[in-house]
């Protein structure tokens, strides 16, 4: 534990959380801290809606034969799943809430550059979500989160509709985040506040952010063109109207690949943050930082392709996109060995953010390693759409994005509500959630490689062993997910109260009260040195 | 050192507004490009069907629309540089006249978009066109319509704006030097214009030299 100052802290009796109790005081208020909230609360629910999809996939599949759902169910289920857990979830997940709150403190600013801006992308995420709530009460949507077409637009006989515009809508909550962050870190930085010595939390919204806008809006215009060609039967997606599916399929993965990064990228950030400080240490190789976060956010543009791999595309662009997707680990394997060196001869101190951001490290490079498998042409072709698929992309999205959004929401939790959680409980959570998470998609590589199929409720039964292990894995870490909510939820009201820096750490959100005031500063702070000025000597400082 | 903390000043303002403006254009261009790549796709796939459909079209009234359109940033490029010196008369003169030009761009679409009717040449609704490449020439005007559609839409918020502008701007209290806001909105006013230089060949030009 890091040293606590002597006076023991209060929680200050002015703060952002103090300003108005009313409802109408959330609902119409341009603060990014309340706006950070705001979504934590509602991407909170929809985390809980998707996971309860996914509760239901893998009790089915823990018999071979289909016998909880029928194949109908379960295909609007893994639907359900995707679309909820990408765009309401994934996405939004760290930037909406930690980057909301986070990037005008780390950069010293009052606020964000559009505070208006910033609650109008809230209302729009929320009326997004009422459509994708409207299409799973009229009765779901089987397409899969991918919407290809022709199914989606000629055959599926589902709310197709509502599901594309709940996301359409949805993405315009993106692209006004996304926009704020880029025009705020561009002008709102405080004096002394140069680009190298911006936190790599900040870089890493930077360069989400340009994705965002970048790439959100290929989205738009690709699923309003599915939707015109579903309601009035004239388009270029179908070949049947003289169209080409395969369109489709670039068009969605030029934006929906980016959105990897979307969600990973973010997650890098918060795991340079945790482990810097509870290694006492300053990162090593910062301005590589920089440029790797900036190197895989632009050549996530250019790898879409080996969604394609089988889809009938030029096998010419198949080796191109095989090789740009092979680039892409290199400034990824910079930023672990990054964090692997910033770990060497560190004063290592293991809370519950450390052991988040040690498990992210981890699961993200078996993750990543098992990406440059499916990166290879030949080895893909036996690997599509198999578990092998499913078990390398929640290694990245779960074992990383989730695991660091969780690290970043315990890390930051006393910073937001000025009152700290129970250390013991936060690790024992975190220990369920590695667990239970390795257990859940271990053996989905294994039945991947075996060939098990994904989006079938019904298998082989040989292959039963392994989707019952991946289902006991699914229910303990179901209960590594709700623990957090009921200790969290306990130390709002009765927790200590933090002070404004419990872990001793560097950078400008720790220089102010615990919860900050409503203006984030109380005078504008100077900054005269680097981010990390860690010392593994002195651990204490 | 280029950043502050509380944003007071009108050059700052004006600067991370428009930089703003910016950032949205950036996103305008990606939503536009999923059509532009649309209709490539379509017309490499046939292109004696999109020279076919390219004949059909009016391309005097689409010249005569590029003319007005073009008029109209020369019109709202002035009235942005006149308001930098605080000409007041002189901006709310020009700023109608943008207004009535882009007004007068949506009223010759209209004529136009009635003439496509008068001709049976509107997808879906009334298409009886029923030459040689009739598939090709349904899915041009498919995205004609969706691509000057989505842009008519786009020039009629900017026609309200520029409106807004000019009545706000008959308020002797208001500057009208250094406004971040006419700087957004002649920002926006040629960015639609300039999506309109690249529909126009795309639309009128395909078969034209022939």
């Amino acid at each position: 534990m890091s040293a606590i100052a002597a006076p023991l802290p209060t929680v200050p009796r002015e703060s952002f959380l103090t300003q108005g109790y009313t409802i109408g005081s959330w609902l119409g208020t341009r603060d990014h801290k309340r706006i950070a909230i705001l979504y934590a609360i509602s991407i909170t629910l929809f985390f809980f809606l998707g996971g309860t999809a996914a509760a239901i996939i893998r009790l089915e599949l823990m018999t071979p034969q289909g016998d909880v759902v029928s194949a109908d169910t379960y295909n609007k289920l893994f639907t359900l799943h995707g679309v909820v857990m990408v765009w309401f979830f994934l996405i939004p997940s760290i930037p909406a809430t930690l980057g909301n709150f986070l990037v005008p403190l780390m950069i010293g600013a009052k606020e964000v550059a559009f505070p208006k801006l910033n609650l109008l992308s809230w209302y729009i995420y929320v009326l997004g979500g009422i459509f994708t709530v409207a299409m799973l009460i009229a009765g779901g949507v089987d397409t899969g989160w991918t919407f290809y077409t022709p199914f989606s637009t000629m055959f599926s006989n589902t709310h197709v509709v509502l599901a594309a515009m709940g996301v359409f809508i949805v993405g315009f909550s993106s692209i006004l985040t996304g926009l704020n962050f880029i025009v705020t870190i561009h002008r709102m930085r405080a004096p002394g506040m140069t680009w190298f010595r911006l936190p790599l939390f900040v870089w890493a919204l930077y360069a989400t952010s340009l994705i965002l806008v970048l790439a959100t809006p290929v989205l738009a215009m690709t699923l309003t063109l599915m939707v015109i060609e579903r309601v009035l039967h004239v388009g270029i997606f179908d070949p049947a109207l003289g169209g080409d599916p395969l369109l489709f399929q670039h068009l969605f993965w030029f934006y929906s690949h980016p959105a990897v990064y979307i969600m990973v990228l973010p997650a890098m950030g918060v795991v340079s943050e945790l482990i810097t400080c509870f290694a006492r240490k300053r990162i090593f190789g910062y301005r590589f930082m920089c440029y790797a976060i900036l190197g895989i956010a632009a050549f996530g543009f250019l790898v879409w392709g080996h969604h394609m791999f089988v889809s009938g595309q030029s096998v010419y662009a198949g080796m191109v996109f095989s090789m740009l997707s092979m680039l892409v680990a290199v400034p990824s394997a910079i930023k672990v060995f990054n964090w692997t060196a910033t770990l060497y001869k560190g004063s290592i101190v293991f809370t519950a953010p450390m052991l988040y951001a040690l498990g992210f490290v981890g699961l993200f490079t078996i993750g990543g390693m098992t990406g440059i498998y499916l990166a290879t042409l030949a080895v893909d072709v036996h690997l599509t759409d198999t578990y092998f698929v499913i078990a390398h992309f929640h290694y990245i999205m779960v074992g990383g994005s989730v695991m660091a959004y969780l690290g970043g929401i315990h890390y930051w939790w006393p910073k937001v509500t000025g009152r700290r959680y129970s250390e013991a409980w936060g690790r024992v959570a975190a220990l369920i959630i590695f667990f239970g998470f390795n257990l859940t998609f271990f053996p989905q590589y294994l039945l991947g490689y075996l060939g098990m199929p994904r989006r079938y409720h019904e298998y082989p039964p040989d292959l039963q062993v392994l989707n019952v292990l991946s289902s006991a894995g699914a229910s303990i870490l179901a209960v590594g997910y709700v623990l957090p909510l009921l200790y969290l939820g306990w130390s709002l009201f009765k927790g200590a109260p933090a002070g404004p820096n419990p872990w001793n750490a560097r950078g400008l959100e720790w220089a102010t009260d615990s919860p900050p005031p409503q203006e984030n500063f109380r005078e504008v702070p100077t900054v005269t040195q680097e981010p990390y000025a860690y010392d593994p000597e002195h651990p204490e400082r | 050192m280029n950043a502050r903390v509380v944003p007071v000043d009108v050059p700052w303002r004006r600067e991370t507004a428009s930089l703003g403006m910016w950032v949205f254009l950036a996103t305008e261009v990606m939503f536009f490009g999923v059509l532009f790549l649309a209709y490539m796709h379509a017309r490499i796939v046939d292109p004696q069907g999109f020279a076919a459909a390219s004949r059909l079209t009016h391309e005097w009234l689409g010249t005569i629309n590029t003319g007005v359109l073009l008029t109209s940033s020369l019109t709202m490029a002035l009235a942005v540089r006149n308001g930098w010196a605080g000409h007041r008369r002189l901006v709310i003169r020009l700023l109608w006249a943008t207004a009535v030009l882009g007004l007068a761009f949506i009223v010759i679409k209209g004529i136009e978009y009635g003439l496509e009717w008068r001709d049976g040449l509107v997808p879906v609704l009334n298409f009886t066109y029923s030459g040689a490449h009739r598939r090709a020439v349904e899915t041009f005007f498919f995205l004609y319509f969706l691509m000057t559609g989505v842009h008519a839409i786009h020039l009629t918020i900017g026609v309200i704006l520029v409106a807004w502008l000019a009545i706000r701007d008959r308020d002797p209290a208001r500057p009208v030097r250094r406004r971040e806001s006419a700087e957004c909105i002649g920002l926006y006013w040629h960015f639609v214009d300039s999506i309109w230089i690249v529909l126009y060949p795309l639309i009128y030009l395909v078969d034209l030299y022939r």
